[in-house]
């Protein structure tokens, strides 16, 4: 019951957040909100691999990127009119670009997954984390949508009955498709799949003696992971009107991977509370010395040392919930 | 003659120069109970092994229900109804007793691709699973408990009921009886006595009590290689197990 008020709470105040920073006088606040939203998606996306699944993913920063340059360059193509590979005409409607994002990433996703989920253990982490420095060499060396400097996308994707050049709007289309992934993504865990998935990450070779091979069962979680992560990536491009290899780099990445464990691996909210714990000390470390990376080390370690289950277990701890 | 469920025919595995499993031999008839026995080094372990799918033996067949599954996958092998247990248990800790037999049971209800419908609540899974529990003899008191806080001998029998889910036509036992205490030994016994005529089982023991209790028939395991089979009456007679291996163990 506690827990359920909790979140009634936490969700109110998600969405009056943009009122809040106007009442506050504080404009910029609704647009950082909007980024700690996209980094919250996409580390949501890896919880499902990495805390459901047990897969240590060390590149989940390109399926980010892929999600953000598919939209970089639809709106590049529709800019000059002119259509990719001569077929694909490009668009500035959202409702085509944040599916494409998603099914390009999904594709990666599977490719990649494909052939790294055939190692486990470290030659796994190595071996995600190989493809996506090969994804962003690709994309530096991509002159054409900028390479190494980026590209711009003027105008945010349009949607219908929405203007996304408002940063309230555009928040809170983020929050709701937010809302709806982690709906997604609890009906997920919760299910057959969502199951057998957990029993991966416990112990594979118990499956196999239950008749369960675990390879297809992780690839599908790795695609629907990758899914969400350009998801997440439509959406912050929209957000920054920018996209460079930055996105997809391995600091990205690491930064995904600290926010799942900051916040609690493998709980549905903890990402969440982590992208903004992560923010904020950023912001709040920042303010006090340009050396904050130095404070914020050994706290991160800390954390990984003694506050085992992260935010989320520390949360339960005050709250009196024990499970759920 | 009965057409046995397991036909192992000429095994080899080798290990640099060592034979693990030399030219063997060996089959599990419809409903028997065929204990392996053979001192520490025989090669049970491999054995088991190779039977399961986790090792590829390097010669030789394994015929299981008419099916040639040498090189078969354990899911596979799993599949087409063999169950095992492991020396060491393999369960899944954070969950429940419930959980892990409710598992298994999905496991074997078809494909598990279904993303939405929550499986913690599916009576299609519980109730199946909790007859398995009451077919062990598991106390219904403990099913809530995580596997995590159970004593050694919960989770050999939970163990068991996770194998019997899907209704296995073979089991492969591997060591049922270790890490037991005296009176969960003699419990552990009952329950494999109970369910006698139903699947065959290949029975891997060091209690020789519980062997001579429950086997049908013995396999004796030295070098790899089987040295005698018999009923328990045609073993304990034998010369040459007595010199491999009973002597050894002081009976």
């Amino acid at each position: 019951m506690r827990e359920k008020i909790a979140l009634a709470l936490l969700f109110a105040a998600a969405v009056a957040l943009p009122l809040i920073m106007r009442a506050l006088d504080l404009p910029g606040g609704t647009g950082v909100a909007t980024s700690i939203l996209c980094l919250a998606f996409a580390a949501s996306s890896l919880n499902l691999i990495l805390g459901h699944g047990g897969m240590i993913s060390f590149g989940h920063a390109a399926y980010y990127g892929i999600g953000a340059y598919t939209v970089g360059i639809l709106w590049e193509h529709f800019r000059q009119q002119e259509p990719i590979f001569g077929l694909i005409p490009g668009t500035d409607q959202l409702l085509i670009t944040l599916p494409a994002a998603m099914l390009t990433a999904g594709l990666a996703a599977a490719v990649i997954g494909a052939l790294s989920l055939r190692t486990s253990g470290v030659q796994f982490i190595m071996i995600t984390l190989a493809f996506a420095q090969m994804l962003f060499f690709l994309f530096v060396g991509l002159k054409a949508y900028g390479g190494d400097d980026g590209m711009t996308i003027r105008r945010r994707n349009a949607v219908p009955g929405l203007d996304l050049r408002d940063v309230d709007q555009l928040y809170w289309l983020v929050l709701g498709l937010l809302c709806a992934w982690l709906f997604l993504q609890w009906r997920i865990v919760g299910s057959r799949f969502g199951r057998v998935l957990e029993g991966i990450r416990q112990n594979e070779r118990r499956m196999r003696a239950i008749g369960i091979s675990p390879y297809p069962y992780k690839l599908a979680a790795f695609v629907i992971a990758g899914m969400g992560a350009g998801a997440a990536g439509a959406l912050m491009a929209n957000y920054m009107r920018f996209v460079s290899p930055d996105i997809m780099s391995w600091q990205k990445s690491g930064e995904i991977m600290v926010v799942v464990i900051l916040g609690g691996i493998g709980t549905l909210l903890g990402p969440v509370l982590g992208a903004i714990a992560l923010q904020g000390l950023e912001f709040f470390l920042g303010g006090i010395t340009e050396h904050w990376a130095i404070i914020l080390g050994p706290i991160l370690v800390l954390v990984v040392l003694f506050g085992r289950g992260g935010i989320m277990a520390l949360i339960r701890r005050l709250l009196g919930v024990r499970h759920g | 003659m009965v057409e046995p469920i397991l036909k192992v025919s000429g095994l080899v595995k080798r290990f640099g120069g060592l034979t693990a499993t030399d030219n063997l031999s060996l089959d599990v008839r419809p409903g028997e109970i065929h204990a392996l026995i053979g001192p520490n080094g025989a090669g049970k372990s491999t054995l088991i092994g190779q039977l399961v799918g986790e090792i590829t033996p390097d010669a030789g067949s394994v015929m299981f229900l008419g099916h040639d599954v040498t090189r078969a996958s354990v899911p596979a092998r799993v599949k087409l109804g063999l169950g095992r247990s492991f020396q060491i248990v393999q369960l899944l800790d954070e969950e429940t007793a419930l959980a892990n037999v409710a598992l298994a049971v999905q496991a074997h209800a078809g494909h598990s691709f279904r993303f939405w419908r929550r499986a913690d609540a599916d009576e299609r899974l519980l109730a199946p699973a909790r007859a398995l529990l009451d077919q062990v003899d598991f106390p219904p008191a403990r099913r809530a408990a995580r596997v995590a806080d159970m004593s050694a001998g919960e989770r050999k029998v939970l163990e068991l009921a996770m194998v019997l889910a899907g209704g296995p036509r073979l089991l492969l036992l591997d060591e049922p009886m270790a890490g037991l205490g005296a009176g969960e030994s003699i419990r552990m016994t009952d329950t494999l006595r109970a369910l006698k005529g139903g699947p065959a089982m290949l029975l891997v023991e060091h209690d020789m009590e519980a062997v001579f209790a429950l086997a049908d028939r013995i396999t004796v395991l030295v070098y790899g290689r089987a040295i005698a089979t018999g009923t328990a009456e045609e073993i304990r007679a034998n010369p040459a197990v007595q010199e491999a291996y009973l002597a050894e163990e002081g009976a």
